[in-house]
């Protein structure tokens, strides 16, 4: 338990690092939201300083930071400009978008590659093990903006799949049941990228990290003692490959909001990662780092959760061996 | 293993030495356009007329034709080697007008086709390339130079600068990149010259990554510095200093280097990323990542295929340095144990 308090500790350190960060980089921001209205002739100078003491940006740096932590505190991330409307609300109904794409994304990347990993290891050497891996590395080798630019050109091309967005024109005439289907067909084409990205990158681990149980002396031992394949791989092997597997699959929770930034861009759906992006070229910083807070809270508490899973799965983390993972 | 590394190298050393001499192998000036030839195809070489086969392959002019663009078959233009046009420095100093091929006017070749505005796309390719790839590599050696610095520190000296330091990466690891990235850039200003922008871009991405290298750097000092030689050394009255510089040093080139061509294809995808939405380097200086903007448009993402040839040159990049990587990383680990 006292390594979990200090996991939490941390945790908690890190995210007022984060806040930290971003006001800083707030103050050395030479723009400000209302640099075009400034240019507007028809608005006197006055209506932009009373615009910005109405949102508190004329104050300084550590007094806005202040009255930002006590409001983030009590789940109030400040006010979008751009919007006009709070901020918390509005990363909330992108962020249900967000994380129906990479719920489902990583599912399926879990599903399809985990069973895939284990096979692979142990056809180790053989023909298939091989052209996985070679597959694998170059999939791996393909940035994402690639895979996500190619799919979709090839599924717009073809026709093969609804695409943009999230719903069709005629969504609010439909069925709950064709709803249900227009939203899993335009949901596909995104799924499907961030799936291949990730599930390469699950399945290299859980290979490497079977594979090196595999080869482990207490295994060359046990067969050495008559255990069948089999047995030994589910019984013996697969416990002792987890550990490198549950902190992968930590930071798949932890990229539940941030991973799929680019695919939403390009797949126009409606989720967080247009939004920020918006947010960014519009330079409504309190959207902005709202979002950032948002997604650093994922990456901290799904590591978090990692750490969790791993002193319930590893015996050796909790007696506090000194080289355990 | 001593081929393939050898094979690697020759590649990577040609494609840096092509987009180096970009301005040689690239026929026409990336910004030069042609409004009479938007979105062109890619010119086909042709070996063959009515006058039978010819050992130098030939192009014909393009024009515009109510469903597309047709070739004018009645006259041929050969390609030539070593041809003088237009003028461009090489690496920004010596001034000169030699290209590798060309064809006579009014002919244009475009190997790659053109893009909306009639430029010639496989040059813009080659002159975006050289942007990219600087791109990452600068970024990647901030992202080293910072890291290993931090590293060396935590390692050697422990303790607090230890613990602080250490605090600090796992901050950056932390932090969502992209969304980090685009947080950065919006507090940055928006519109500033293409040049201020690639060096805001670099620092970005090289200050965003020091993390992991220094993590990586300060395991090696860490094993490193209780070697016997070290404690040998510093029982001589070595200096600190003395000892990071010759002993320490030395034992990080292999993580470095492997590091590096790692770092170096995932910077030039983030530089391409954030050019891709608009916030990296802007027009009219051609990068491979503003280049792919315009196929946010689902229109030129239907019609005009050959738009997708700068993702054809970043994946090349990408293969060749994993490839590297994934040797030198073999081949560290041979050696280390």
């Amino acid at each position: 338990m006292n390594y979990l308090g200090r996991r939490l500790v941390r945790a908690i350190l890190l995210l007022v690092g984060v806040s930290a960060l971003c006001f800083a980089f707030t103050e050395m921001a030479p723009g400000s939201f209302f640099d075009e209205m400034r240019l507007n002739p028809q608005i006197s100078p006055a209506t932009i300083t009373s615009l910005e003491e109405h949102y508190g940006l004329n104050q300084p740096l550590f007094v806005r930071y202040e009255r930002w932590m006590q409001a983030a505190a009590h789940g109030d991330f400040g006010y979008s400009i751009a919007y006009n409307t709070p901020v918390a609300p509005l990363l909330w109904s992108r962020a249900k978008n967000t994380l129906l794409l990479t719920i489902v994304a990583m599912l399926l990347a879990w599903l399809i590659s985990v069973p895939l990993g284990v096979w692979a290891a142990a056809q180790h050497g053989r023909m298939l093990d091989k052209m996985t891996g070679v597959t694998s590395s170059l999939f791996l080798a393909v940035p994402e903006v690639v895979f996500a630019v190619a799919l979709l050109a090839i599924v717009v091309r073809w026709r093969i799949l609804p695409f943009g967005g999230m719903k069709s024109a005629d969504f609010d005439g439909l069925s709950t049941w064709a709803r249900f289907w227009d939203v899993a067909g335009h949901m596909l084409l995104p799924v499907l990228i961030l799936a291949l990205a990730d599930g390469t990158i699950i399945f290299r681990h859980v290979r490497a990290s079977v594979l090196e149980a595999l080869e482990a002396p207490f295994v060359r031992a046990s067969r050495s003692f008559g255990i069948s394949r089999t047995r030994l791989l589910f019984r013996h092997v697969l416990p002792v490959a987890a550990g490198p597997a549950i902190s992968l699959f930590g930071f798949s929770l932890a990229g539940l909001i941030s991973g799929s930034l680019l695919v939403e861009v390009v797949c126009g759906w409606p989720g967080l990662g247009p939004l920020i992006l918006d947010a960014t070229l519009s330079r409504d910083f309190y959207l902005v780092i709202g979002g950032l807070i948002f997604s650093a809270l994922f990456m901290i508490v799904g590591n978090l959760i990692a750490d969790i899973m791993l002193v319930v799965a590893d015996p050796r983390i909790r007696a506090g061996v000194p080289d355990a993972p | 293993m001593r081929l393939k590394t050898f094979l690697l190298l020759a590649a990577l050393v040609a494609l840096h030495l092509i987009l180096l001499f970009a301005g040689f192998v690239a026929p026409y000036d990336p910004a030069a356009q042609d409004r009479e030839l938007p979105y062109a195809p890619p010119t086909g070489l042709h070996f063959k007329d009515a006058s039978g086969w010819h050992l130098r392959p030939f192009i014909y002019a393009q024009t515009i034709a109510p469903d597309g663009y047709v070739e004018n078959t009645s006259r041929s233009f050969p390609i030539h080697l070593f041809v003088r046009a237009s003028s461009y420095r090489v690496m920004g100093i010596i001034q000169t007008n030699w290209h590798l091929f060309g064809v006579a006017g009014p002919a244009r070749i475009t190997l790659f086709g053109t893009d909306g505005f009639g430029r010639d796309e496989f040059s813009r390719v080659l002159y975006g390339g050289q942007v990219s790839v600087a791109a990452g590599v600068a970024a990647t050696l901030i992202a080293l130079l910072v890291g290993s610095t931090f590293g060396m520190l935590a390692g050697f000296f422990g303790d607090w600068a230890d613990e602080s330091l250490m605090g600090t990466t796992e901050l950056f690891l932390c932090l969502p990149w992209l969304y980090f990235l685009l947080g950065m850039r919006a507090f940055l200003p928006l519109q500033v010259s293409a040049l201020k922008t690639f060096f805001l871009v670099t620092c970005v991405i090289g200050l965003i990554g020091w993390a992991r290298p220094a993590r990586l750097v300060r395991g090696v000092v860490l094993s490193a510095r209780s070697r016997n030689y070290v404690l040998a050394a510093r029982g001589f009255g070595a200096s600190n200093f003395y000892l990071l510089r010759r002993h320490i040093l030395p034992e990080l080139s292999g993580i470095l280097l492997t590091q590096a061509t790692v770092l170096v294809p995932r910077y030039i995808a983030a530089e391409v990323t954030l050019s891709f939405f608009g916030l990296g380097v802007s027009e009219p200086i051609a990068s491979w990542g503003n280049m792919l903007s315009t196929l946010q448009q689902y229109s030129v993402l239907v019609s005009y295929a050959w738009m997708l040839a700068p993702m054809g040159a970043l994946v090349i990049t990408s293969v060749i340095y994993s490839l590297l990587a994934d040797t030198l990383h073999s081949q560290l680990k041979f050696h280390s144990s």
